[in-house]
């Protein structure tokens, strides 16, 4: 690996000053996607800036009928809060289906919302639940956020500060993972609000997206029986030797009739 | 990079470049050799280690992320020269073939016993998914944290 200068900055503001002043800089949290596309040289920062000591990244609590969640917090947290587990019970699940214990131990939410890995499951629960990433600046809405595999509306020296998740009437996750690394191959979230039923889906396709036609279904019928006729369209969807396009075509809709019956 | 770690209760300050893995300064600077280092890219688990209590593996940790921590490694398990309950446990069961892996699996199920006490074995089965053994069919790897937890008898045919 090549070397790197390593920052600790103990504040928001000298985060993003290092960032500035870096050559080609790369921000750390978990560093559970990060050493992995450092060691294959995908990534090769010359300053690596660690946002593991700052606490404004940090906590879990409920706000104006909405789960804020730290942009700090690990995978094992959220799906062990009982804040979490009282509110949003789908996204606790959904954080206890990423990858192994070991992962959700020291992989953090916003650097896996940051990372945008197009088959990372909480993009399917940032889309359903209609989130907000906080960012050190400003706030994006999880629809703009999203903009293609690995690319975000952030700007290079942005900061995700925390996602603040809706509270809906109710959520499912349902997910068919790659079964050696736990990654989704598709994942869906279903979510009920008093404004309708938003369907977000990870793992399909390049970029994590809504099912428009299933949530239009649903919000005139919320039962599995309402999206059984719907096909998807495989092209632009992901193909790899895990699954092909047609295949998670199919298992789109399968993955969204399971979330919606376990809505109830 | 100056950095203090605490592993397995004794302080170490040392001097690291910052791209040293955790899991090189633990076997090369400090010379525990216990934790085994297998893929090098967070697949197989045979690096996990105990970072202030909790399961991660060693090899998607920089040394300098460990700066401050509390570490443990599978030497930490018994320090007395005897076996933990948990190593007792894969003796018993013959849980182990090679054992590259058992160190990992060892430092991945002490937490989880802890805050899993009375596991079943889907339970164990699915603690068990960010560690790869390719020796043992995982059998008699369950049986032996099912014995350590005390939910299986020692009479009971491994096969």
């Amino acid at each position: 690996m090549h070397d790197f200068a390593f920052h600790r900055p103990s504040s928001l503001s000298d985060a993003v000053a290092a960032m500035q002043a870096a050559g080609e800089g790369k921000f750390m949290a978990g560093g559970q996607s990060l050493l992995p596309v450092m060691k294959l040289d995908l990534a090769q920062p010359t300053d690596v800036i660690s946002l593991a000591g700052l606490g404004e990244l940090r906590g879990i609590r409920v706000e104006d009928g909405a789960v804020v969640v730290g942009a700090a917090t690990t995978h094992a947290e959220v799906a062990d809060s009982d804040v979490v587990r009282g509110s949003i019970p789908a996204l606790a699940d959904l954080a206890g289906q990423i990858g192994d214990p070991q992962v959700r131990n020291r992989g953090t939410l916003g650097g896996s919302v940051a990372h945008a890995d197009p088959a990372a499951d909480y993009p399917a629960a940032l889309l359903a639940l209609g989130a907000t990433v906080v960012t050190d600046r400003r706030e994006i809405p999880a629809d703009d956020f999203f903009q293609g595999m690995f690319a975000t509306a952030l700007a290079e020296d942005e900061i995700v500060t925390a996602v603040r998740f809706p509270i809906p009437d109710g959520a499912a996750y349902a997910k068919f993972p790659n079964p050696a690394s736990k990654y989704a191959i598709v994942g869906v979230m279903v979510a009920r609000t008093g404004s309708g039923v938003r369907v977000g889906v990870t793992g399909a396709s390049p970029t994590p997206h809504r099912a428009s036609r299933f949530e239009a279904a649903l919000a005139a019928d919320f039962s599995p029986s309402a999206i059984a006729g719907i096909t998807i369209d495989p092209s632009g969807l992901a193909s790899d030797p895990d699954a092909s396009a047609a295949y998670r075509a199919h298992l789109v809709g399968v993955m969204a009739k399971r979330a919606v019956e376990a809505c109830g | 990079m100056q950095i203090a770690v605490t592993v397995n209760g004794r302080l170490h300050e040392r001097s690291v470049e910052p791209r040293r893995l955790l899991c090189d300064f633990l076997r090369d600077d400090l010379g525990l050799t216990g934790t085994r280092v297998g893929c090098e890219h967070g697949a197989c688990g045979s690096c996990t280690i105990l970072v202030d209590g909790e399961s991660a593996r060693s090899c998607l940790m920089f040394a300098v992320q460990a700066d401050g921590a509390e570490l443990t490694t599978v030497e930490g398990l018994a320090p007395d020269g005897g076996l933990h309950p948990l190593q007792a446990a894969f003796r018993e069961a013959h849980g182990l073939q090679c054992g590259f892996c058992t160190p990992g699996i060892l430092m991945t199920m002490l937490p989880f016993l802890d805050e899993n006490p009375d596991p079943d074995e889907a339970e164990i089965r699915t603690a068990l998914s960010g560690n790869l053994c390719r020796c043992t069919g995982y059998q008699n790897i369950v049986k032996a944290v099912l014995i350590a937890a005390g939910v299986a008898t020692n009479g009971e045919s491994s096969q």
